[in-house]
């Protein structure tokens, strides 16, 4: 399919050039292509790539036939509600649910597990949350409208917005969608049906000199801007500061969502931040190359929204997180627009001025257009497993890997109740022999290895790369694994595995259906400190649920998702059954701050990519010092005085 | 002002206003009722299978010392030593797995069953009864479970930790592992099998042996962490020689909660345990060892000497378990654990000023609930009332005001173990003739003991006539807690000359600061105890007032005066040390050393001239905390000389302390204007 594409873009043009040494043709693109689909549809079945983009500077500038293809070029329309779902995670198709018979079931068509039938699901619910398929909750069915505030907008910013020609909306829906991130608090608020302030007004610009032009014409009328990219912050983000009387604009990066050029001879490509990983990963791969940054929010969330949150992917051992993935950035903001004047890969010119706006959280501008590095797409790819008969010994082995630095694509070390969890996740077997070959693995490893069941942990793995070195570094991964005890487990978990690191998102929403609330928060933290964090933060968990009154045992877990030199990155999935407590979103945070502080108390940080929000705000001063608060506020007063990008995240 | 206020009845739980006697009185249980009718063999032989920890991963002592000897800690130290001296790692490292074999526990069933089987056959002949408080022992077998535990009796005696470990095993418990002192190490075999049923050996002082302490401390985390067993040490850090609480150490007290502030365990839990003899076997030892006698070495002959002992009636023991306290709960907004984040958790590093402010209240606290938990006895009532009345006071005169102090004392939170359906009459007479050893009655005059002595010399004359003095005066000391505070309050309300509340609050205060390593107050705690203080003073009507202005209730000037009377030997100690400290000759420097031996022929004379009262300066203690409290206040400054610590006499700020003791003109405070 991108073969198929213009022969004047940009990007396919370079491509048709036997330049690169170990692709001699532009035919044998399209087999690498394909194989990189296949890949992709392994995460998430999407089904046609959109056709690629033409170049251009602004669609707005440059009327032509290249302005339709532009349009549609994006996964995400600017009436988002039409497949994203707007009380909840990801496309209106699918979604978990429980059929009549009460098995549980995923719907739709994108995903692996989409039409699936999962009979653990139900006993699972039931048994770790004290869950019943009869106590349903009963949400609102359609967003609640008429108790939105009306929007505050004067006539001569009203007219002034129609003069500059940039599509803009004060539907409320258009509005109520992007008052929220992803929080739980957020979602539940939606589905009761409590609404506090929303935007005003929600804009599509479409090009980096709209950009220019929206936030001028904000400065002018003293108007507050919040950038919208994919809309899957977890840390209050988007929410709209209750205390802003002025006009609040959505700012939807949506719609810049073209890639710009291709340089393949620096291996960089030239991207609107507004596009999603999706859009940018097959827009990429139809040439033959990737960028490689994978977060699992990555169907939904934008390069801008990455940039401006310190994003990371799961494969960041071979691609690195976003710091180590940016070579430009432009941003505008009310005192202009800050950028640097060359694509030097390292440069010693001060402190990196990339890195006051990587993490800046929307409150200093908007990222309009990033240099992204991109890298053919991999030869081969391959997952794997290792079974561990506990937590203790799983992270041994991960850190091991970590010293030797042979860490694969992607390392993920789950505890035995997320392992149990992948369990409940199981599709029905198709037939008796996969069945049978289950229950003989199984026996293999609980009786003849002597693994207790509730004991034991499961480390997913995803090598890429060249054949010959992925064979090479798998060997490496498991010899290192079989001195801690683990034993290797098979492809095919280590691929269930990552095919639910899509749908596991849309877990939360099915639970809220039955009176379970959940969130999933994450850290880093040194090795040392790895197995006390993860035991800490777990019992803190339980026993303050216990504390204040929550009648059923939570489900606390954890994994470890990425390794580094220094540390690892813990995330937590934490959950419980809310009936019989009346306020239980208060509970909720209460209890998730406590697990905060318990993460900051033993050695963990704030953040390892999520980023602070207002969710985290509290905590900023005493993990970046008093000093550093301050020099953040100074750049800030500089940037922007008059808090023009004012929704109060971070500090 | 605010905090001065009024006394309120919402004094800190801490001291039960309530009279919780009887209750607690029931929950008791008698241990040696059941060994008095059935097989002690049996009893030894049977099935122990205690409750563990519930992340417990089991392992053997060997398998825990190699733990130990391998953990980053210990290698680091050794490192470092190596490093400094120049001697190779490996026989350092030799000598820390010597110091790790002289002191692992290796816990043996057999040697338990030994234990058991002879232990039961000592206490039946020693004592009359056991108590154990069963709730305690229900709510310590969970905690076992929970989170790893510390034990933390109090420490009168040798018995003490024999006794507890004895307690475990009966209530199928797991058997503590106990940290004492090195000098048990000399009893050969009976040290050797100690140290089989659990207890594990410290020096008593660390030096500066860096190896020993990193060994050490590691050893007792390591137990922690991984919950081997429950860990038991004495706050308290020595037996107390006075039947007064000690001020807490902290040093095994840090060790034990780094775990807990290092996030290497998510909590722990502090059991303060209470163990009151009604008569302690080392009574007259220590009376000796107070008066300077040096204490003599433990050493197995010398247990089998002190055999003649088990013909003799010590009569009851109370063991309370208190409630487990949650380090967790204590630490929470007090300490800032990610003070630790940013230096390597196995390199020794000091507690920092905050760590050591909470584990000072901390220990503070855990005595403090030791003595919550003291149970009292008359005996101890009534060498109150003796001491008071020396030489000899009549029968009746005992009997009336003993029974007088009942009342007031349990109005004051004691919890007194008043043996019910006896009469008051014989109740006391019969603990008149328990204590044959100390007291006499002639005629109808109850009095003292003395001891026999054909010393010329006066400082030996009078130490010897001293001895029971110090022995009354060892029981009557197990029931200061309970009054010091208010007692404190009712001379300061002498001292000042001043019905106005705050110039009482600031006399206080000071009182409360001289006296801080005397008796046990909690750090930061000075306004409560006040409150309490007055509170309780009002509520057995002895003083009356206003927010403003107090002064003594009519009937009230009896209870005053009986309280000051009690607290009067430490008024009088100070004064006088304070006294001859400001005599021309020791305006130069001097040794602790000095200090003791001349205070003691100073003391001798004054008692020997009838010009003090008490003769309880001369007991060692007493001396050692005025010179500590002197030093804390500023009236001598300590001086690191070649030849050890000298001292240096502060004329004025002494007279200050000696005035405030005392004073003869009014009290102008300077803390007044602290409200």
């Amino acid at each position: 399919m991108g073969t198929e594409a213009p022969v004047s873009s940009p990007l396919t043009s370079p491509r048709s050039q036997p330049q690169h040494g170990r692709m001699a043709s532009g035919e044998r693109t399209q087999p690498r292509a394909r194989q990189r689909l296949r890949v992709m549809a392994g995460h998430l079945r999407r089904a046609e790539p959109a056709p690629p983009p033409a170049l251009g500077q602004c669609r707005a500038l440059e009327p032509g036939p290249a302005d339709s293809t532009a349009k549609t070029a994006g996964t995400i329309p600017r009436r988002r509600q039409e497949i994203l779902k707007w009380n909840g995670w990801g496309y209106n198709d699918s979604k978990f649910t429980f059929n009549k018979k009460g098995q549980g079931e995923f719907t739709g068509k994108r995903y692996r597990l989409s039409g699936m039938v999962l009979p653990a699901l139900k006993e699972w619910m039931e048994k770790s949350f004290g869950a019943s398929l009869e106590h349903r909750t009963s949400p609102r069915t359609a967003p609640n409208l008429e108790d939105l505030p009306l929007p505050i907008l004067n006539e001569e910013c009203l007219k002034e917005l129609k003069d500059i020609g940039i599509p803009f909306s004060q539907d409320p829906e258009d509005r109520l969608i992007r008052s929220h991130g992803h929080c739980l608090h957020e979602i539940f608020a939606l589905r009761e049906g409590k609404v506090e302030r929303v935007p005003d007004v929600v804009i599509w610009p479409s090009c980096h000199s709209d950009v220019v032009k929206i936030v001028k014409l904000a400065s002018k009328h003293n108007i507050c801007i919040i950038p919208f990219g994919g809309g899957t912050s977890v840390s209050d983000a988007l929410e709209c500061p209750t205390d802003e009387k002025r006009t609040i604009v959505s700012l939807d990066t949506s719609q810049m969502n073209r890639i710009l050029w291709v340089d393949e001879k620096n291996l960089t490509a030239h991207v609107e931040a507004g596009i999603t990983g999706q859009d940018l990963e097959r827009q990429l791969s139809e040439h033959g190359y990737c960028t490689g940054h994978e977060p699992d929010s990555m169907e939904f969330s934008s390069l801008g929204g990455w940039v401006a949150t310190r994003a990371s992917g799961m494969k960041k051992n071979i691609y690195g997180n976003i710091e180590d993935l940016i070579v430009y950035i432009k941003m505008v903001t009310p005192r202009g627009i800050i950028e640097k004047s060359c694509q030097g890969p390292r440069m010693s010119t001060g402190p990196d001025i990339y890195h006051f706006i990587m993490g800046s959280e929307g409150t200093l501008g908007v990222v309009t257009e990033v240099t992204i590095k991109i890298r053919s797409l991999p030869e081969y790819q391959k997952y794997g497993s290792i079974v561990f008969p506990d937590f203790e010994q799983g992270v041994a082995c991960l850190r091991e890997v970590a010293r030797q630095r042979c860490a694969p694509a992607s390392i993920r070390l789950m505890d035995n109740t997320q392992f149990q969890f992948g369990h409940a996740l199981k599709p029905q077997v198709a037939s008796i022999f996969t069945s049978f070959l289950d229950g003989l693995k199984k026996f293999y490893i609980t009786k003849f290895k002597g693994f207790d069941p509730n004991e034991l942990c499961v480390a997913t793995l995803l090598f890429e790369g060249s054949r010959e070195k992925v064979l090479q570094q798998e060997k490496h991964v498991y010899d290192i694994a079989a001195k801690v005890g683990g034993l290797a487990a098979g492809e095919d978990n280590g691929q269930r595995g990552y095919m639910l690191t899509f749908v596991i998102a849309y877990i939360r929403d099915l639970g809220m259906d039955y009176y379970i609330i959940g969130e999933s928060f994450e850290t880093s933290v040194p090795w040392d400190r790895v197995l006390d964090l993860c035991r800490n933060v777990k019992e803190k968990l339980v026993r303050e649920c216990k504390e204040r009154g929550v009648q059923f045992p939570p489900l606390a877990t954890c994994r470890v998702t990425q390794t580094y030199d220094a540390g690892a990155c813990v995330y937590f999935y934490f959950a419980f059954n809310y009936r019989g407590i009346s306020d239980p979103i208060t509970v909720f945070e209460q209890i998730e701050a406590s697990a905060r502080e318990e993460i900051l108390e033993n050695g963990g940080s704030l953040s390892h990519h999520h980023g602070v929000g207002k969710l985290r705000k509290r905590w900023l001063k005493e993990s970046i010092s008093d000093v550093g608060v301050g020099m953040l506020k100074s750049v800030k007063e500089y940037v922007d005085p008059n808090n023009i990008f004012g929704n109060q995240n971070l500090l | 002002m605010a905090a001065v206020s009024m006394a309120s009845p919402a004094v800190e739980s801490l001291y039960p206003q309530k009279d919780t006697t009887l209750n607690k009185r029931d929950g008791f249980e008698d241990l040696m009722e059941e060994r008095r009718h059935s097989s002690d063999l049996r009893y030894a032989m049977r099935c122990y299978t205690p409750v563990v920890y519930k992340d417990l991963v089991p392992r053997t002592p060997s398998a825990l010392r190699n733990v130990v000897l391998k953990s980053d800690q210990v290698q680091y130290v050794i490192k470092q030593l190596s490093k400094e001296t120049g001697e190779s790692p490996d026989i350092i490292s030799d000598e820390a797995a010597d110091i790790l074999e002289k002191m692992g526990h290796g816990l043996r069933l057999s040697i338990v069953r030994f234990f058991a089987f002879t232990l039961s056959k000592i206490f039946k002949a020693l004592f009359q009864k056991v108590r154990v408080n069963e709730e305690g022992i229900h709510k310590l077998h969970q905690a076992i479970q929970e989170y790893p535990v510390v034990l933390l009796p109090s420490h009168r005696s040798y018995i003490d930790f024999l006794m507890l470990s004895y307690i475990m095993y009966t209530y199928d418990l797991s058997l503590p592992v106990v940290a004492a002192g090195m000098d048990f190490m000399g009893m050969k075999i009976v040290g050797e099998m100690l140290r089989m049923s659990g207890a594990f050996f410290i020096r008593r002082s660390f030096g500066g042996d860096r190896l020993y302490w990193a060994v050490f401390s590691e050893y007792v985390k390591t137990i922690l962490r991984n919950g081997d067993a429950p860990v038991e040490f004495f706050v308290e850090g020595t037996r107390s020689r006075t039947g007064k609480s000690l001020i807490p150490k902290l040093g095994l007290l840090n060790i034990a909660i780094e775990p807990f502030l290092m996030g290497e365990v998510f909590d722990m839990y502090l059991v303060p345990i209470s163990i009151s003899y009604e008569r302690i076997l080392e009574e007259s030892l220590y009376a000796h060892e107070l008066l300077g006698v040096p204490k003599p070495k433990e050493s197995t002959s010398g247990l089998l000497k002190a055999r003649k002992i088990l013909s003799e009636n010590f009569g009851s023991i109370h063991i309370y378990f208190g409630q487990p306290v949650s380090v967790r709960s204590l630490a929470t907004g007090t300490v800032r654990r990610s003070q630790y984040n940013l230096v390597p958790r196995h390199i020794p590093r000091k507690p920092s000023g905050d760590v050591y402010r909470f584990l000072d209240a901390v220990g503070h606290r855990m005595v403090v609930l030791q003595q919550k938990n003291m149970v009292i006895s008359p005996w101890v009532l009534m060498t109150t009332v003796i001491i008071q009345n020396l030489p000899s006071m009549p029968l009746p005169d005992l009997i009336r005001q003993t029974l007088w102090l009942k009342v007031i004392a349990e109005a004051f939170g004691a919890f007194i173990d008043w043996p019910v359906n006896v009469s008051a009459d014989k109740v006391i007479r019969s603990s008149l003739a328990l204590r044959h050893n100390i007291v006499k009655t002639v005629k109808n005059q109850v009095m003292l003991c003395q001891e026999e002595t054909t010393a010329e010399f006066t400082v030996e004359k009078v130490s010897k006539s001293t001895v029971t003095v110090l022995m009354c005066a060892s029981y009557r000391n197990q029931i200061l807690h309970v009054f010091v505070r208010p007692a404190l309050v009712a001379i300061a309300f002498q001292n000042a000359h001043s019905c106005r509340k705050e110039d009482v609050y600031s006399c206080f205060s000071y009182l409360r600061e001289v006296f801080s390593d005397e008796f046990i107050f909690l750090p930061g705690n000075l306004v409560k105890d006040f409150d309490e203080g007055l509170y309780l003073l009002m509520k057995s009507g002895a003083i009356q007032g206003s927010h403003t202005d107090l002064h003594v209730a009519e009937k009230g000037s009896a209870t005053i005066s009986f309280l000051s009377a009690m607290f009067g030997p430490f008024l009088e100690g100070y004064q006088v040390i304070c006294k001859y400290l400001m005599r021309t000759e020791f305006t130069d420097d001097f040794t602790e050393k000095r200090f003791v031996a001349e205070i003691r022929n100073h003391a001798a004379e004054l008692i020997l001239t009838g010009a003090i009262k008490y003769s309880e300066v001369l007991s060692v203690d007493m001396q050692k905390n005025a010179l500590a409290a002197l030093s804390r206040l500023g009236a001598i400054e300590k001086l690191k000389t070649a030849g050890g610590t000298a001292c240096k006499v502060n004329k004025q700020t002494l007279a200050r302390v000696a005035d405030m003791l005392a004073p003869e003109l009014p009290v102008k405070s300077a803390t007044v204007a602290k409200l």
